[in-house]
């Protein structure tokens, strides 16, 4: 198992941004989304979220919306993202689960980080669990050894983001933008910012996600951010592909592509 | 806190800190229930909004403004109105009805409606946002954005504008921007999803002016104490027509606020009871309702933690109801936390039978009701046979059946 710690000390060696990736289980069906990640991982994604489905993602745009709603259609439930994970973790990449609060919940904190930490996973990334709310989710994870990745965002001033980054372990996720998922044209220039601020408040790594799309906008975000975090732009690939098999190329070239501009 | 002069609002109308038991703590909490579940994004603004909502409830120039809109523009107070052809289906108990059908705008949901766009005005925001079911939220808000001169955008499940089609021309008419939902159930819940990710994306010009007691801190208490006038009215109003205290209050629960509006200002009077119908739908065994407090169970949905339709993996189930403003598969946190403390009860009301007290309102007294409000009125028929001939009831009225006669059209092929 490879814990984001290694992965962001052999990245520091390297000297360049670590690669995150995102994909909901179950998408675009239960075996396809565990080849889409594998093939990611195999072109240079050095993490990979497994997104958890949920019924109602209020911090998503259109593509991930879509891809999450197939996913539930197509029956997927917990039991599958954990088998998810499994298959994922077993290609080398540190994985972890990004869910609203609510599936965790219910399905009991304690279990969760543990059935997690069996199946492979390294931890989570909660994006509506707030500080004033984390402790039982800190906890349990705590005892189930695995890392807790909460946002910050541009609004966020500086008291916030100590708060905030004061929950997690393994990373910190700055939300480039005021908004919900999606690719843009181009990076928000509040991130730059945002990282700065975040760094002067945490000596944990600090990822950038939302927006981030291409080759280009990887290499402008991994000059001054620790990871370089894409998804929309991943599930894009796979919406468009015909079939499968050319779905599966496209992630395979997208994550190539992604892999050469955390490297520029 | 005494009354200003001529004025029908105090800053104690508006609760407060410590004015009344049952406040929510710091963190938005009543009980385990409430608080905060939202993107970080969207953190700064809520605490904007309630730091800026704390200054104003006890600023006397803020509430001689809401007052004098109140008083003015929704035409407050409303009035009560006894109906006693109504009544003697109901075992003969006494049933009074709190008049909101009466508001401008024709329901409740303007009470709050005016407080928050001036609370937009205080921000310095010049556009509001606004989910809306039955569209009696959204037409409030676009005709409070006309009045103030803001930017409305309206977002409203598909299905809604379907079965609410003259709301959605009232808005437009208004002004507004009414943007249908087509994701999920289509239908209030997935409204209020996609006003969440408009205002995570415009948040620095744009207040997001919520229409029930849901939804995270602040909005259950600010809801709650601009819809508190309904029940401060009414209890003032109910002892002067019969010298006494009802014994029971009757609302509708969709969100919340009427419910809360009307119940808040009894709470602490233990001899009241308070009563709170839930859409029924089809039936409990059928799967098909909304029955959120008395078949859900504890989880978190729209940034609160209360009680939700949800499966054992905690998705929420799509809710059912024949009314739009009811059909919601969440619920305020301070109903959740009245359900646990046991100061307030929770009922369901089918389909049939709201539409059965809708018709029978009608033709007995003359006044078509709207079909969220038609579930409380099928529970004050329920209780006053229960209760018996000497029960004094008070039915909070939320709202006019005009918007619904195209489902009635349907309903008894008018
Ligand atoms: C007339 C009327 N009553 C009740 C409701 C339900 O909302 P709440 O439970 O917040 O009062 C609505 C919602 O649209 C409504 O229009």
């Amino acid at each position: 198992m490879t814990t984001l710690h290694a992965v962001f000390d052999k990245a520091r060696a390297e000297d360049r941004a670590a690669l995150v990736g995102y994909l909901p289980a179950g998408f675009p069906t239960k075996d396809g989304a565990v080849a889409a990640a594998t093939a990611m991982v195999e072109a240079g994604c050095d993490v990979i979220e497994i997104g958890l489905p949920y019924s109602d993602p209020l911090m998503d745009g259109p593509t991930i919306q879509d891809a999450v709603h197939r996913s539930l259609t197509n029956g997927t439930r917990i039991a599958d993202v954990l088998r998810t994970v499994e298959g994922v973790a077993k290609s080398g990449a540190a994985t972890l689960v990004m869910t609203y609060w609510n599936p965790i919940d219910r399905y009991g904190a304690e279990r969760f980080a543990r059935d997690l930490a069996s199946a492979g996973g390294v931890g989570t990334i909660t994006p509506d669990l707030t500080p004033e709310e984390s402790e039982p989710w800190l906890a349990a994870s705590k005892d189930a050894g695995i890392d807790t990745v909460f946002l910050v965002a541009p609004s966020s001033p500086d008291e916030r983001i100590a708060r905030v980054a004061g929950c997690c372990t393994g990373f910190v996720y700055a939300a480039s933008l005021m908004g919900v998922t999606g690719a843009r044209e181009s990076v928000s220039s509040a991130a730059e910012g945002l990282v700065k601020r975040t760094r002067a408040n945490t000596a944990l790594p600090v990822c950038v996600g939302l927006g981030v799309g291409n080759g280009a906008q990887a290499a402008e975000v991994a000059a001054y951010a620790d990871g370089v975090i894409v998804g929309s732009a991943f599930i894009r690939r796979l919406l468009d592909a015909p079939d499968e098999k050319s779905g599966l190329a496209a992630v395979r070239e997208l994550a190539s592509e992604l892999a050469r501009g955390v490297r520029r | 806190m005494t009354a200003t002069e001529g004025s029908i609002l105090t800053p104690a109308d508006l609760a407060g800190n410590g004015v009344h038991g049952n406040d929510p703590d710091i963190h938005g909490k009543f009980g385990i229930f409430g608080g905060r579940y939202v993107p970080e994004a969207l953190i700064p603004a809520l605490d904007e909004v309630a730091a800026e909502y704390e200054k104003a409830k006890t600023d006397l120039a803020f509430l001689r403004e809401f007052d004098h809109l109140l008083r003015t523009y929704a035409g407050r107070p409303t009035t009560l109105t006894e109906v006693p052809r109504f009544a003697e289906h109901a075992g003969g108990a006494r049933i009074l009805l709190k008049r909101e059908d009466l508001t401008h705008t024709g329901a409740h949901k303007i009470n709050n409606v005016l407080g928050q766009a001036l609370l937009t005005k205080r921000l310095g925001k010049r556009r509001v946002i606004a989910e809306t079911g039955a569209g009696q939220h959204g037409v409030a808000t676009a005709t409070a954005a006309a009045l103030m001169g803001l930017e409305c955008v309206i977002y409203m499940g598909a299905v809604d504008c379907e079965r609410q089609a003259l709301n959605v021309a009232r808005m437009k008419l208004l002004g507004a921007t009414v943007v249908p939902v087509t994701n999920g159930s289509q239908t209030l819940k997935d409204a209020i999803n996609e006003a969440f990710r408009d205002w995570v994306t415009n948040v620095d010009h744009t207040h997001y002016l919520f229409g029930t007691v849901a939804g995270p801190h602040p909005f259950p208490e600010i809801v709650r104490d601009f819809a508190r006038i309904i029940g401060v009215e009414a209890r003032r109003q109910v002892q002067e027509l019969t010298g006494r205290l009802p014994d029971a209050v009757c609302a509708a629960v969709g969100g919340g606020s009427n419910a809360i509006g009307v119940f808040h200002a009894f709470v602490e009077d233990e001899n009241v009871r308070l009563y709170g119908y839930e859409a029924g739908g089809r039936g409990a065994e059928t799967g098909e309702h909304a029955l959120t407090l008395t078949e859900g169970s504890v989880g978190v949905l729209h940034g609160a933690r209360t009680y939700v339709l949800q499966d054992e993996e905690g998705q929420t189930i799509e809710s059912h109801s024949i009314s739009a403003g009811l059909d919601y598969p969440g619920v305020g946190p301070e109903h959740a936390w009245l359900k646990d403390t046991g100061r307030a009860t929770y009922e369901g009301v089918t389909d049939a039978e709201a539409m059965e007290a809708f018709a029978l309102l009608a033709r007995t007294e003359g006044i078509i009701p709207a079909i969220e409000s038609s579930h409380a009125l099928a529970g004050a028929l329920r209780l006053g046979r229960e209760l018996g001939p000497d029960a004094l009831i008070l039915v909070n009225l939320s709202g006019r059946g005009d918007k619904d006669m195209g489902t009635a059209m349907k309903y008894f092929n008018l």
